[in-house]
């Protein structure tokens, strides 16, 4: 019923005259913002965070993103981050890989054997994201940008954002570049402009309602590549938290008001 | 001669700031990223345009622009006979999204893409804006030979006419066939297609 209900607000815009399709288009997106399932995705994601799993049985609540063991609270704004642990940077989806491995005892194979659910099954990854995310809601967002490898990893996402590569000789600037742009009628934000990134990150993870499905920002990442037709991002790779740190970095400032709810 | 030295001068100088340079992000690329279907990591390696064109934040030195050009211009093969071919079909491959990617079949033919980025018939509002109208394009530029060898030629390389152009390069990519091609160019010059109705 929700999904008709949908389909029809979807078709809508286009049986419209062209000036007023924006217009219905944003009534769209605050009419799906209200129904968003968001919340049962928190919910399900700190059960998770509190159930003993792995060889050694024990929970992520000793996970520590940054603000010491547990804490949750404003975490996931100040990433991705360096971790003196691990020596290298993280965001939020490599950092619970670390936990699950170090403090679950779980394999690196069996921590990233479904990090990409689908409607019918979401993965633990998105589940855990929804949580975590969400205890960051009224904290600005303020990643690691001052240490040497946070500075590193700064510069390579910046690069990595203007590199054309590929079949179709794309770089996310290709799209992602340009002031007011579409793809078809989907409004594309410039993401390496302040004015633009500040929403974005403010508000991923998110759920997407034209799928039914919650997608992490390494979703995100992965399905821009996929679109360049470029080979596929190893999950939680360098190469995606330093794009994630640009993009983070760049939108830093907003006040964090996710897990969003998006077309 | 001097021609060919340039793009070198130019990563030269670059690598003497200090900077991460295009060939140190695609090291970073080929150890981060993985085969996928037809997506196979050749994709990675930066052939000397789009190394040129990072290197220069698309924006190339004009003599060297040129010289480029004219390279792209003969990876172009202009087919025998008619270049304008059905436009029914090649509204069709225009309105596709497929190809190409990882998640595609490999065997499927690919589409255009065409309206993510372009508007073309009146009667399709869910156009894209990254590249320019084609409302009405056979209407103003004609349906002369010269009109259509352009037509087709931008469709298989756009880069034989400006070397930075975010288009991708439909033909030398592979992702289309000449004969989609051909149609495409009757879709956006025949006098009978939507386009120029």
């Amino acid at each position: 019923m929700v999904r008709l209900a949908i389909l029809v607000a979807l078709l809508l815009p286009f049986s419209a005259a062209a000036q007023d399709t924006k217009k219905e288009i944003q009534r769209y997106q605050q009419m799906i913002g209200e129904g968003s399932p968001v919340e049962l995705f928190e919910l399900e994601g700190e059960t998770l965070w509190k159930k003993p799993q792995g060889p050694k049985q024990a929970s992520l609540e000793k996970c520590d993103f940054g603000s010491g063991p547990g804490v949750l609270k404003g975490a996931y704004a100040r990433l991705p981050r360096y971790f003196k642990d691990a020596d290298r940077v993280m965001d939020l989806e490599s950092r619970l890989l670390y936990c699950m491995q170090t403090i679950q005892g779980r394999s690196a194979d069996d921590a990233l054997k479904r990090v990409f659910g689908n409607e019918d099954r979401p993965s633990e990854m998105e589940y855990l994201s929804a949580y975590i995310a969400g205890q960051s809601r009224g904290a600005a967002m303020s990643p690691g940008t001052s240490h040497p490898k946070e500075k590193q990893a700064l510069e390579l996402g910046r690069k990595l954002f203007f590199h054309r590569a590929g079949s179709w000789d794309f770089s996310c600037a290709s799209c992602h570049g340009e002031e007011g742009k579409r793809i078809r009628m989907q409004d594309l934000p410039v993401l390496y402009k302040p004015q633009d990134a500040r929403p974005v990150v403010a508000t991923w993870p998110a759920y997407r309602v034209s799928n039914s499905q919650f997608k992490t920002m390494q979703w995100r990442l992965n399905d821009c590549y996929r679109q360049m037709r470029m080979p596929e991002p190893v999950f939680a790779s360098e190469t995606t938290v330093a794009l994630n740190l640009f993009l983070t970095a760049t939108g830093k400032g907003e006040i964090y008001r996710g897990p969003g709810t998006k077309r | 001669m001097r021609l060919a030295l340039l793009p070198l001068i130019v990563l030269a100088s670059t690598a003497a700031w200090g900077e991460l340079g295009p060939q140190d992000v695609e090291k970073v690329l080929l150890r981060d990223f993985k085969p996928r279907g037809q997506a196979t990591m050749d994709r990675v390696l930066q052939d000397g345009l789009q190394r040129l064109c990072t290197e220069s934040e698309n924006n190339p030195p004009a003599a060297v622009a040129k010289a480029l050009e004219a390279d792209q211009m003969k990876s172009i093969a202009f087919p025998a006979g008619s270049l304008v071919g059905d436009w029914q079909r090649g509204e069709k491959i225009a309105q596709g999204g497929r190809g190409m990617t990882w998640s595609d079949r490999p065997d499927a033919p690919a589409d255009g893409s065409c309206y993510n980025c372009h508007q073309l018939s009146p009667v399709e509002l869910s156009h894209g804006t990254l590249g320019p109208s084609l409302l009405g394009f056979g209407k103003t530029r004609g349906n002369s030979a010269e009109t259509q060898r352009y037509v087709y030629g931008k469709i298989f390389n756009a880069k034989a006419y400006n070397l930075c152009s975010q288009m991708p390069r439909l033909g030398h990519s592979g992702t289309l066939t000449p004969e989609q091609i051909r149609d495409l160019v009757g879709l956006l010059l025949d006098p009978a297609s939507p386009v120029n109705r």
